[in-house]
C-alpha cells in the first residue's frame, strides 16, 4: 500500500521515465532510420519533462514578476530546456538529413538493409 | 499549378497577423512569454506556409535563398559582437551593464540586440534547413 | 486541481507514445508525433513553463513535422517488418526503466514548494532580476543576460546544424560548381 502512494505521487516521474524507456525501445528494437530518430525525440522531450517537473510549484505561477503574485515557479529549468528543444530540431534536421543520403546512395533507410549489403561486399 | 482556393485566400489573410504576432513575441519579451527563438520559429512558419500554399518559388520571391544563407551567420555575428561592445567599453564579454551610462538600460539594450540576433539566426536556419529538403526532392 | 490535469496529460503523453511505437506507416507516425508535441506543449502549460512551451508547439509540433515529411517524401513511407526478436530489447528497456524508476522514489513529490531544487540560485533570480536588468520575464533575463554564454553556444549550434544539413543536401550548389569547372575545362 505505501509503496502504491508512493508511486501516485511519483506518477510523473514514472511517466517520464516510461517515456524514456519507449524511445530508447525504438531506437534498440526498430531497424528503420526514421523510426529511430523519432524515438530519440521521444527520448529527448522526456528529458525535457525530468527538467520542468520537479521545477513546478503546486499554487505557483509562470515566472514572470508582477506586484500580484509573490510565488514562482522554478524558471532555471525553463532557461534549459528552451535551449535545448531548439538544438533537438538542429540535432533533427541533421540526422534527417544523413538519412537522405544514405538512401540515395543505399535505396533503403533499413538499418538492417545496409548492414546486410556491406556483409556481402 | 492550380491550389485551392480558399487555401490561398485563406492563407493570405492570415499571414499578416502571423507575421505581427512573431513581432509581438519579440518585441514583448522581456515582459511576456516569448524572445527570440519564438518569434524566429515563427518567421520561419510564414515563409513556410508561403511555399507550401503558393509554391517555392513565392517564397523564394519573399525570402531569396542568399539572403537566408547570409542571414544564418549574421544572427551569431550580432550575439557575438553585442559580447564584443561590451569587452571594448570596458566591460566583460556579455556584460551589458556598461553598454549605456545608466546599467539598467544597459542590460535591457544588451538582452534586446542578443534577441535580435537569436531570432535572425534561428529563422533563417529553420528556412535554410526546409529549403534543403524541398529542393532536394523537387 | 493542478496535479490532477497534469496526471491526465501525462497518460495521454503515453498512450500518444505507445499508438508512436506499434504503428507501421511511418507518415502515420509523424502526424502522431505533431500529436505528442503538442500534449507536450500543454503538459508544459500546467508546469509553469510558458515560454518553453511556446517553443515547445512552434517547434515541435510545426518545423518539426514539416522536416520529417519533407525527409519522408525523399525516402520511403513504409517501415518494414522487424527482423530480430523483439524480447531482448524489451527486457533491456524493462530493467533500465524499473532501475530509473527506483532511483526517482527519493525524490520530492510533484510541486513541493520547498525541494533543494528551488532553494540554490533561484531565489536569487526571483527577487533580483527586475532590480539589475529591468526584464519582468525571469526566462528571458536569465537566457540573455545571467547565461548569456550558453545562449552563444546554442545559437553557434543552431548555425552549425544549418550548415551542416547546407552542405549535405545542398545538391544544386554542387552542380553549379561542376559547371562551372567544366567551363574552365573547356577554356
Amino acid at each position: 500500500m505505501e509503496a502504491l502512494l508512493a508511486l501516485v505521487d511519483h506518477y510523473n516521474f514514472v511517466i517520464t521515465i516510461f517515456l524514456m524507456v519507449a524511445g530508447l525501445y525504438v531506437v534498440v528494437a526498430r531497424s528503420n532510420m526514421v523510426k529511430k530518430l523519432i524515438g530519440l525525440s521521444i527520448f529527448q522531450t522526456s528529458v525535457y519533462l525530468l527538467y520542468l517537473e520537479p521545477g513546478k510549484i503546486i499554487g505557483g505561477t509562470a515566472p514572470i514578476v508582477d506586484p500580484k503574485f509573490t510565488l514562482y515557479s522554478n524558471p532555471l529549468p525553463h532557461v534549459l530546456i528552451l535551449t535545448a528543444i531548439v538544438v533537438g530540431v538542429g540535432t533533427l534536421a541533421l540526422g534527417l538529413a544523413l538519412v537522405v543520403r544514405i538512401h540515395e546512395a543505399y535505396g533503403t533507410t533499413d538499418d538492417d538493409d545496409i548492414a546486410d549489403r556491406n556483409r556481402d561486399e | 499549378m492550380n491550389f485551392d482556393l480558399i487555401l490561398r485566400i485563406g492563407t493570405k489573410l492570415i499571414l499578416p497577423f502571423i507575421l505581427l504576432f512573431a513581432i509581438y513575441v519579440q518585441f514583448h519579451g522581456e515582459y511576456g512569454p516569448g524572445g527570440g527563438f519564438q518569434a524566429g520559429v515563427i518567421v520561419a512558419a510564414v515563409i513556410i506556409l508561403i511555399a507550401i500554399t503558393f509554391g517555392l518559388n513565392a517564397a523564394k520571391r519573399v525570402a531569396p535563398r542568399g539572403l537566408v544563407e547570409r542571414m544564418v551567420p549574421l544572427g551569431v555575428l550580432i550575439y557575438a559582437g553585442t559580447g564584443i561592445a561590451g569587452l571594448l567599453l570596458g566591460g566583460n564579454y556579455l556584460d551589458y551593464g556598461v553598454l549605456l551610462p545608466e546599467p539598467v538600460s544597459g542590460h535591457l539594450l544588451g538582452i534586446f540586440a542578443v534577441e535580435i540576433g537569436v531570432a535572425v539566426t534561428v529563422s533563417s536556419t529553420m528556412v535554410a534547413l526546409f529549403y534543403a529538403f524541398v529542393e532536394r526532392g523537387s | 486541481m493542478e496535479s490532477l490535469i497534469n496526471m491526465v496529460l501525462l497518460t495521454l503523453l503515453a498512450a500518444t507514445t505507445i499508438a508512436i511505437v506499434g504503428q507501421r506507416s511511418l507518415l502515420g507516425v509523424v502526424i502522431l508525433a505533431s500529436v505528442y508535441s503538442f500534449l507536450m506543449a500543454s503538459v508544459m502549460i500546467v508546469l509553469d513553463a510558458v515560454d518553453v512551451a511556446m517553443t515547445e508547439a512552434s517547434v515541435g509540433a510545426a518545423i518539426s513535422t514539416v522536416l520529417l515529411l519533407g525527409a519522408l517524401h525523399l525516402t520511403k513511407t513504409r517501415e518494414e517488418a522487424p527482423r530480430h526478436g523483439r524480447l531482448l530489447p524489451l527486457l533491456l528497456c524493462a530493467a533500465v526503466g524499473a532501475m530509473l524508476v527506483w532511483g526517482t522514489l527519493v525524490l520530492p513529490p510533484f510541486g513541493t514548494p520547498d525541494a533543494v531544487i528551488h532553494q540554490h540560485v533561484v531565489p536569487r533570480y526571483i527577487n533580483e532580476t527586475v532590480r539589475e536588468t529591468g526584464s519582468p520575464n525571469i526566462v528571458t533575463a536569465v537566457l540573455a543576460d545571467y547565461r548569456g554564454f550558453d545562449t552563444l553556444g546554442e545559437t553557434t549550434v543552431i548555425f552549425i546544424a544549418g550548415i551542416g544539413v547546407m552542405l549535405l543536401l545542398g545538391g544544386l550548389r554542387r552542380r553549379d560548381r561542376a559547371q562551372d569547372s567544366a567551363a574552365e575545362d573547356q577554356r
